[in-house]
């Protein structure tokens, strides 16, 4: 099958006055067409960084791609000018953020900032992206949309503008969805609709989606594949049928051993992941997870683990690789 | 919205009485009287007791209480009294000067915004280029420059440029004509005050446009927009100005009033009869009826202008809906 989205080695960085950040290391994978793809890993390991950098959203300076590639739909975005760029961004992939309270504009009618995606891309006229509009806010679950277009986002709450961010990030029948952290700021209960609207939105239109989240709940459910970042480069990757019951690095591991879950015992301590992520400008040769890591040796010291397939289509950066496991560390 | 219009405007009532209650008992305490300056003014010897008939006239040996009853008495019906120096209704006095201190002050503001807005939207989009750099210098000069050194050098430049060009010098008209009599003509005076106070003024103006652009451009929903394709045109046009618009016009807004009774030192440069002149020279003759009128005038266009800036904001900022 061939691939919507191909990054390879793709590495940002920030030129601070504290020093370069390597925010994205030389980061790897792929997306097939329809599917949702997830990138996990806490705050401040790249992430965001990477999904940004995929529709060269971040800014510049001090923010710039130095290395890679990103291969969409036959293009490769790093080279394409800034207008060929704008005709991918809101067309071909549409963007998701986290902050559905600041994300939409508060100066502008639901209706003008749903149309003018539209507007920009398709050979529209206003009638037309009004009915579209209508069309979109009932398909991710609106209801009176007639009033809802008229109506300014202070008027929605926060579960009901991140269903007009959905409705904005599909307006042109995208091919691919980013979803940097779309449910982080909403309550549990709506962050469950929102997850399964997302799903079944991209299921019926077919369309991929790569869902950032911190929350490896999100990623058992909705993702197909995960990639585990850390510090700027994913170190593990894998069906989330793999990463969740046979993780093969320590990282990992300790994640899930982090969350809450039902069927642990009452009373059982949580095991935090212990430490700090390390500072993305003072990173060194060995293993970025080494300091916090359980299973860390002498050689983790002195090289980078490379990203080993441990299973078909799961792969892991760590040289204790076949040590870690469920079973073992839980004993 | 229009039981907020009403209640505004019902709470303009105790800001007037306030700043009418601190100019009367203010100019209370300056030392001297219109009739010692009057009638002594020159050196020349008077009778006492007709500077205390003088007093007696004038109503200035009544109970300060009573005096300033009849003050805020005649305020509510709109009577400002008559001039203790010329003896004329000080309604008909600032009425002379009226049309001209607002027409300078409106044209001011005009080039003001005209100049603030695409130049301080310019330095923030491009943020730390040259075009930055010289916006901001033109900004700063706007600031260090005194409006009516700059009306000089206007005054200067016309000469010299008119005589270049025609060979005969050309300076404004110092006679007044009202716009709607002589358009080119009200123009060709006015337009040269308008020109040195409003770039004067400008320069705040556009410093502030300029930082509240560049907040803007960092909000969410900037990123939101260029996610969607939209050109940068497009997205400081629609998006970011009119969020970044709120505290440029607050700052026009105080501006104007200030300018409709500030322009002393421009309106002696470019030999204009306006407010500001006749609000100095009523102090210097201890004119009290005169001076308060015009504080009560300039204090009613401050808080009008408030008012109207206020409803300004609901009509930039949607969640701002007054109830």
């Amino acid at each position: 099958m061939t691939k919507l989205l191909e990054i390879n080695n793709l590495k940002t960085q920030f030129f601070t006055s504290a020093g370069v950040v390597q925010a994205v290391d030389g980061i790897t994978y792929d997306v097939a067409p329809g599917e949702t793809v997830a990138v996990v890993g806490e705050s401040g390991c790249g992430k965001s960084v990477s999904a940004m950098s995929i529709l060269r959203l971040i800014p510049d300076p001090p923010g710039k791609i130095v290395d890679g590639s990103i291969m969409f739909d036959g293009k490769d975005l790093l080279s394409l000018s800034d207008a060929e760029m704008r005709e991918i961004r809101g067309r071909d992939i549409g963007m998701i953020f986290q902050e559905p309270m600041t994300s939409l504009n508060p100066v502008l009618t639901v209706e003008r900032q749903l149309t003018e995606t539209l507007e920009e891309h398709l050979d529209v006229t206003r009638e037309a992206a009004r009915a579209r509009a209508l069309e979109l806010l009932n398909l991710v679950g609106i209801s009176e949309p007639e009033r809802r277009l008229k109506q300014y986002p202070h008027h929605l709450s926060g579960g009901m503008r991140q269903r007009v961010m959905i409705a904005m990030a599909l307006a042109c029948e995208p091919k691919l969805i980013i979803a940097d952290e779309p449910t982080t700021a909403l309550d549990v209960t709506i962050q469950a609709q929102i997850l399964e609207l997302m799903k079944d939105l991209t299921r019926k239109l077919g369309v991929a989606m790569i869902i950032i989240t911190h929350n490896l709940g999100v990623v058992a459910r909705y993702a197909d594949r995960v990639n585990v970042m850390y510090a700027g480069r994913i170190i593990e990757s894998g069906s989330a049928e793999q990463i969740y019951h046979d993780p093969k690095h320590p990282y990992t591991l300790a994640l899930l051993q982090s969350v809450p879950r039902f069927d642990h015992t009452r009373g059982e301590k949580l095991k935090p992941v212990i430490g700090q992520p390390p500072d993305l400008t003072k990173l060194d040769d060995g293993c970025s997870f080494r300091p916090r890591c359980a299973f860390a040796t002498e050689q983790c010291a002195q090289a980078k683990p490379p990203l080993e397939a441990v299973q078909e289509g799961h792969i892991s950066a760590c040289w204790e690789k076949s040590n870690v496991g469920l079973e073992e560390s839980a004993a | 919205m229009w039981q907020y219009v009403f209640k505004r405007l019902l709470l303009m009532i105790p800001t007037v009485l306030g700043a009418a209650f601190v100019i009367f008992f203010m100019l209370r305490a300056m030392p001297g009287d219109v009739c010692e300056l009057k009638l002594g003014g020159e050196g020349a010897y008077v009778d006492e007791a007709q500077i205390e008939l003088c007093r007696e006239q004038q109503g200035l040996n009544d109970p300060l209480v009573v005096q300033f009853t009849n003050f805020v008495g005649g305020l509510a019906v709109l009577d400002f009294g008559t001039s203790m120096w010329t003896g004329r209704k000080v309604a008909y006095e600032m009425g002379l000067r009226f049309e001209l201190s607002l027409q300078v002050a409106i044209m001011a503001t005009i080039v003001s915004i005209v100049i603030a807005i695409p130049l301080g939207t310019l330095s923030a989009v491009y943020q730390n280029s040259w075009i930055d750099y010289f916006v901001r210098s033109i900004a700063v000069a706007g600031i260090a420059v005194p409006s009516f050194w700059l009306g000089i050098l206007i005054l200067l430049a016309l000469l010299s440029v008119s005589d270049a060009l025609t060979g005969t010098r050309w300076t404004p008209p110092i006679d007044y004509v009202p716009l709607w009599k002589d358009p080119a003509y009200n123009l060709s005076m006015l337009i040269w005050p308008a020109l040195a106070t409003g770039y004067r003024y400008s320069a705040v103006a556009t410093r502030m446009m300029r930082s509240a652009l560049l907040e803007v451009l960092r909000e969410d929903y900037v990123r939101t927009a260029r996610a969607k394709g939209l050109t940068e045109t497009l997205i400081v046009n629609r998006h970011a100005l009119k969020n970044a618009l709120l505290p440029v016009v607050t700052v026009i807004g105080i501006e104007f009033a200030f300018l409709m009774g500030g322009l002393v030192v421009t309106e002696q440069v470019f030999n204009l009869n306006g407010l500001g002149r006749l609000l100095v020279d009523s102090v210097t003759q201890v004119d009290y009826t005169m001076t308060q009128g015009i504080v009560m005038l300039i204090v009613l266009i401050f808080v009008f202008t408030n008012f109207l800036v206020d409803i300004l904001y609901a009509w930039l900022d949607p969640r701002i809906r007054y109830s």
